[in-house]
């Protein structure tokens, strides 16, 4: 296809420009590179969950030929000493887990060895014959066992909003309330789960320094941290994570392997990689379990008149992880009196983590179900209910919104759906056996800007590179900088190369929240214009230049021409200006950081309103999703194919998260155990049914440069509350607590009895 | 996983000789067998690869029906002609297992082998007495919602996981094998056993026998069939109960009657003197409400699996149902009329 330099890329829908290297397997994983005489190390994980160790046994495990060595807490090489070196930019408050670090068991599954060899297959069978023995301590991993002894965290994770301040009385209104909704719900442990699992190869480069090919959303982030540990220098240090086969916040942190690795490259002198097993992508990060109460007072119309929202989320001993779980209610809504609170309740397990939407997922869960349960209560329609108590602006921190086109979110998605043919009462639509329930939920989530680099690079041939130390997870970053890029300088998309994934380019914070693509296409928006401006300047050194008098302001670059907006004939070919200065490239760099004047009086956030319809057996309970509408208002959409694919994942997840995924915990071990994924079930194709997602209009001159606000989380956040709603609008039993399997559909007394 | 030698057997008594002495494991399309390994579960000295022996043809059996060689996979079986229309129970039975990939590797041999799925007995950091006699039971007490109400024993709580199993034992096939000292002929209901206080045995094959072959024996069930598989999702997921039923119907009444259950015992669950209940009944509600409780009668909760016993009630009326109508459980469309 030509490309017309008019027509732009951005708002069009733009196939991956990293697509074919995927599918053909051209695009390499972290585990898949090698390196001349690399060693595989195979990771031994702990059997208790609380205790010391008493031995590491390892003659056996020295036996299997091509063994090298085996590393535990007594036998590797010096690190850094202090906890506070294994800190990293994402993590909360708190000691870090220091793999290897001494005889301290923290939670189960914990590494206690490393097992190093020339084969993966020797370092396996060697790693099994490794004989740990341990002292056991008394352990909980129960969080309803400790929820009496939560606390609110007395250092708040940055970045990360506490609680705002209560407004009015709302534990007066609420008792004062003609209507009341009091109810708790449950969201269990959940584990991320990407496709790829996480795997780390160090390759020792000739001048010494370290190449690490590195499963993460943050090349800069976990370079910072090797450093830190292992007393390197920068320039020494270099992470590469060009591709990742999924994340969801699993790779915010630095995961243990890529320590294990570096470790036993430092102790060994060689290049080394560690894969983690899939029973492994157990043994760190996972969405906390939280305990919630949402109390709604309300008058006898619906209007809100009390929100009461205290959810108890579990962390680790050792640190303090935080979310943002309750401040949602308060956002959403418009009400005078509310009282937010957040603890956390401390369990031996690992640290939780951010997993997408983290916080969001859990906290609107609850108050989107609860704010049904009052639909019901005061017999008011669910759409109806939630904009008769619309927030026009962020009342708990009194701003204005940059905008916030929730209602065209309502309007249009119960449009697309039907909802208008909608019978209120529950159990009251059905075809045949099956029990037809349709529900709906709101849906938020932040749009934020984060302080981020870009560098733009035009070369002689004409083509342009634009780079940033930003990672694309899987969600399509090297597309939408492609199209920023061609856009800037009116160029066809073959001719950008995208360069991400990689610590030594300009700095990016982890690709997470919904900001990658906000911060790092408005950087290089900011580099593309800089760059614009010095081509000028170059061209206006030229002799007879036909630019001599422009100013940067009258100029634009389109098919490799720098030339007078308002007379396109008047210009000078990129070329030649290179040419002549005798460059054979020109690059600039743009910085993109959130506007702190903006900030002051403004709140940013996405919203969508999503509907949903279950088919449920009534008498054997099985619940299929039929058909679901996400209705998304998330500012300028760059690139409509790869965005409406965040949505599908998004709601995919969210489906897996309602109906099917637990991470189940023998607490009488502190163990999970079902670590596979064939007993940790998510959704698989036969589940997904109908799936539409609607973009509505909405333009925000304030949020950004681009007026963008991302999308890798909104699809997620609500969905769940909306399946939940409609099977209770099926069933009339209203499962409070995560998953909602056939097993609490069969016990619950509101679920019909046989027949 | 350990260090293991690898042979492969040429012909079927050249295998059983191999499967002497040290502890050898056969392996055929090796989807259960190799994660076991992986997980450190089974760790054979020698692994025999049994993939050469001439066990894969679908052929007639010598006193009419059908017999399946071993190693005939669940693809081939499921989507042969002459499984799918005389024995369209055993073919939705398979196709509402695993996944594709996994039924083109699957076996008849290995499936009817296939063990456990409870979480405990592949982590072998956890106490299992199927794994580990005398370790104990953690299931009892602890992560049981997926565990059995049927012929339970203080020792172990484990369900057979296999969906093939539940309709051969329905159509009442018949396994056979052959060890050192012969052949014989085992009928599928005494094939599996429960699990008493020898958890860490299956089956009552022996130690030295090769399974060569299943015959499917030649009253077929192909119009008055179900095989209904209740499960957390729509597919790729082992059964929390599920019900093979199969009908003889004459007019309007029932002449012969099979119900099998799944997930609910440590092998399929069989109750020929609950079935002669359905003998030359009118098929109704009420009818099959009764014979659910008979089948169900003696079923044990566990902490978090009394739900099963509602269940598996619910289950069998309505693929009783279906099966009296005529309207087999669909796997393609996963919907449940
Ligand atoms: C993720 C997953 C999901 C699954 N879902 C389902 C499901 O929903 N329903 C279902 O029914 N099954 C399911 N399965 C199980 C699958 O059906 C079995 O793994 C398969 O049938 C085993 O057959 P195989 O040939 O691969 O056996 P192998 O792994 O080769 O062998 C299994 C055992 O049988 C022994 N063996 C094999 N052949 C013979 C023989 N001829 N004589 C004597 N011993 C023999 C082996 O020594 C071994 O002990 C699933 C498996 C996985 C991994
Ligand atoms: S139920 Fe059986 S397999 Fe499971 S832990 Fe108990 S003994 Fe082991």
């Amino acid at each position: 296809m030509t490309h017309d330099s008019n027509v732009p890329y951005i708002g069009r829908a733009t196939s991956r420009v990293d697509g074919p290297l995927k599918v053909t397997g051209g695009a390499k994983y972290a585990a898949e590179y090698a390196a001349p005489g690399l060693l595989h190390g195979y990771v031994v994980s702990g059997a208790i969950a609380k205790g010391r160790i008493t031995s590491i046994d390892v003659s056996d495990a020295m036996t299997v030929p091509g063994v090298v060595d085996v590393l535990t807490h007594e036998h590797r090489a010096r690190t850094a000493w202090l906890s506070y070196n294994y800190q990293d930019m994402i993590g909360p408050p708190g000691k870090p887990f220091r793999p290897l670090y001494d005889d301290k068991i923290q939670y189960s599954g914990q590494p206690v060895a490393l097992v190093v060899a020339e084969s993966f297959e020797a370092s396996r069978a060697a790693a099994a014959l490794v004989r740990v023995s341990y002292k056991s301590e008394e352990h909980i991993t129960d969080l309803e066992a400790v929820k009496g002894q939560s606390y609110v965290p007395p250092k708040r994770r940055s970045g990360i909003a506490p609680p705002p301040k209560p407004r009015g009385d709302a534990d007066d209104a609420f008792d004062a309330a003609p209507v009341k909704v009091k109810q708790q719900y449950r969201v269990p442990v959940e584990h991320h789960n990407p496709m790829e699992p996480f795997a780390t190869t160090v390759v020792r480069e000739q001048d010494g320094g370290l190449t690490i090919y590195d499963k993460t959303q943050g090349s800069q982030n976990n370079q910072a941290y090797i450093c830190s540990i292992f007393g390197l220098s920068k320039d020494k240090v270099r992470v590469v994570n060009a591709f990742m086969g999924g994340g969801f916040g699993s790779g915010l942190r630095p995961a243990y392997q890529l320590y294990l690795a570096v470790l036993a490259s430092q102790t060994l002198e060689r290049s080394v990689r560690v894969a983690l097993t899939r029973d492994q992508m157990f043994t760190f990060s996972y969405r906390p379990e939280t305990i919630q109460t949402v109390s709604l007072g309300a008058e006898p119309s619906g209007k809100l008149t009390a929100i009461r929202h205290h959810a108890v989320a579990g962390t680790s001993h050792f640190e303090d992880h935080q979310e943002v779980v309750v401040n949602w209610s308060g956002l959403l809504y418009d009400c005078k009196n509310a009282k937010l609170t957040y603890e956390l309740a401390k369990i031996d397990t690992h640290t939780p983590a951010d997993m997408r939407a983290p916080g969001a997922v859990l906290g609107v869960f609850a108050i989107e179900s609860a704010m049904d349960e009052l639909a019901y209560e005061v017999g008011v329609d669910p759409v109806e209910l939630r904009l008769l108590n619309y927030a026009e602006k962020d009342e708990n921190d009194d701003k204005e919104f940059t905008s916030k086109a929730l209602k065209a979110c309502f309007k249009e998605g119960a449009e697309r759906f039907g909802w208008s043919r909608r019978s209120p009462e529950p159990r009251s639509m059905r075809d045949g056996r099956e029990l037809i329930g349709w529900g709906m939920a709101t849906g938020v989530w932040e749009a934020q800007l984060m302080d981020t680099q870009a560098r733009v690079t035009i070369h002689l041939d004409g083509t342009l590179e634009v780079a940033s130390a930003t990672s694309d997870i899987g969600t399509g970053t090297y597309t939408v900088m492609a199209m920023t890029g061609a856009d800037m300088f009116g160029l066809p998309l073959e001719k950008v190369r995208v360069k991400l994934g990689d610590s030594s380019l300009p700095t990016a914070p982890v690709e997470g929240g919904s900001w990658a693509a906000a911060s790092t296409c408005s950087a290089i928006k900011l580099a593309c214009q800089a760059l614009t401006k010095d081509l000028l300047e170059h061209a206006r050194a030229l002799a007879d230049s036909p630019l001599k008098r422009a100013r940067p302001e009258d100029v634009v670059a389109r098919d490799g021409r720098l030339f007078l907006r308002d007379a396109p004939g008047t210009g000078v070919a990129i070329q030649d200006i290179l040419r002549s200065a005798k460059l054979d490239e020109l690059s600039a760099k743009g910085e993109a950081k959130p506007d702190s004047k903006v900030q002051k009086t403004h709140s940013s956030y996405t919203h969508s309103a999503i509907f949903c319809e279950v088919r449920v057996d009534e008498q054997l309970g099985v619940v299929r999703v039929a058909r679901i509408v996400n209705a998304v208002a998330a500012g300028k959409i760059i690139n409509p194919k790869t965005a409406r694919s965040q949505i599908l994942g998004g709601v995919v997840m969210a489906l897996g998260s309602a109906l099917e995924e637990e991470t189940f915990s023998d607490h009488a071990l502190g163990r999970f155990m079902n670590h596979n994924l064939a007993e940790y079930h998510m959704p698989v194709h036969a589940d997904i049914k109908d799936i539409d997602v609607i973009f509505v209009d909405e333009q925000d001159e304030l949020t950004n440069e681009l007026g963008v606000k991302g999308l890798g989380e909104i699809g997620i956040v609500g969905t769940g509350a909306a399946i939940a709603n409609a099977v209770f609008h099926a069933t009339g039993a209203r499962i409070r607590s995560l998953p909602i399997t056939v097993d609490k559909l069969i016990d619950s007394p509101a679920f019909t009895a046989e027949p | 996983m350990n260090r293991y030698t690898f042979t492969q057997a040429v012909d079927a008594d050249g295998a059983v000789r191999e499967k002497i002495g040290a502890d050898v494991r056969f392996i055929a399309g090796g989807t259960n067998l190799i994660d076991l390994m992986k997980y450190n579960v089974e760790r054979p000295d020698r692994v025999v690869d049994i993939t050469k022996l001439p066990m894969r043809d679908i052929a007639e059996a010598p006193h009419g029906g059908l017999r399946l060689g071993a190693l005939v996979t669940n693809a081939v079986c499921a989507y042969d002609t002459r499984i799918a229309e005389r024995y369209p129970l055993l073919r939705e039975a398979i196709l509402s297992g695993a996944s594709p990939q996994l039924r083109n590797a699957a076996t008849t041999g290995g499936n009817l082998l296939q063990r456990t799925r409870c979480y405990y007995f592949y982590d072998v950091d956890t106490p299992c007495n199927k794994r580990q006699p005398g370790s104990g039971c953690p299931a009892i007490g602890g992560l049981n919602r997926i565990h059995a109400i049927l012929g339970t024993s203080e020792h172990c709580i484990a369900t057979n996981p296999s969906d093939m199993n539940v309709a051969m034992a329905a159509l009442g096939a018949t396994v056979n094998v052959r060890g050192t000292s012969g052949e014989r002929a085992i009928p599928i209901l005494d094939f599996h056993r429960l699990p008493d206080d020898k958890p860490e045995v299956d089956t009552n094959l022996r130690g030295d026998e090769l399974i060569t072959s299943v015959d499917l024996p030649d009253e077929a069930f192909a119009t008055h069939y179900t095989y209904l598989k209740l499960r957390d999702r729509a597919s790729y997921a082992f059964a929390l109960v599920s019900v093979a039923a199969a009908l003889r119907m004459e007019g309007g009444t029932i002449a012969e009657a099979r119900i099998a259950l799944g997930g609910v015992a440590h092998k399929p669950w069989r109750r020929p003197e609950v079935e002669a209940l359905l003998k030359g009944a009118k098929p109704g509600l009420q009818t099959f409400s009764k014979v659910a409780d008979a089948l169900l009668e003696g079923s044990r909760p566990q902490s978090q699996n009394a739900y099963k016993i509602q269940l598996a009630h619910r289950a069998i009326i309505r693929a009783l149902t279906q099966a009296a109508d005529g309207t087999p459980q669909s796997v393609a469309d996963k919907a449940i009329l």
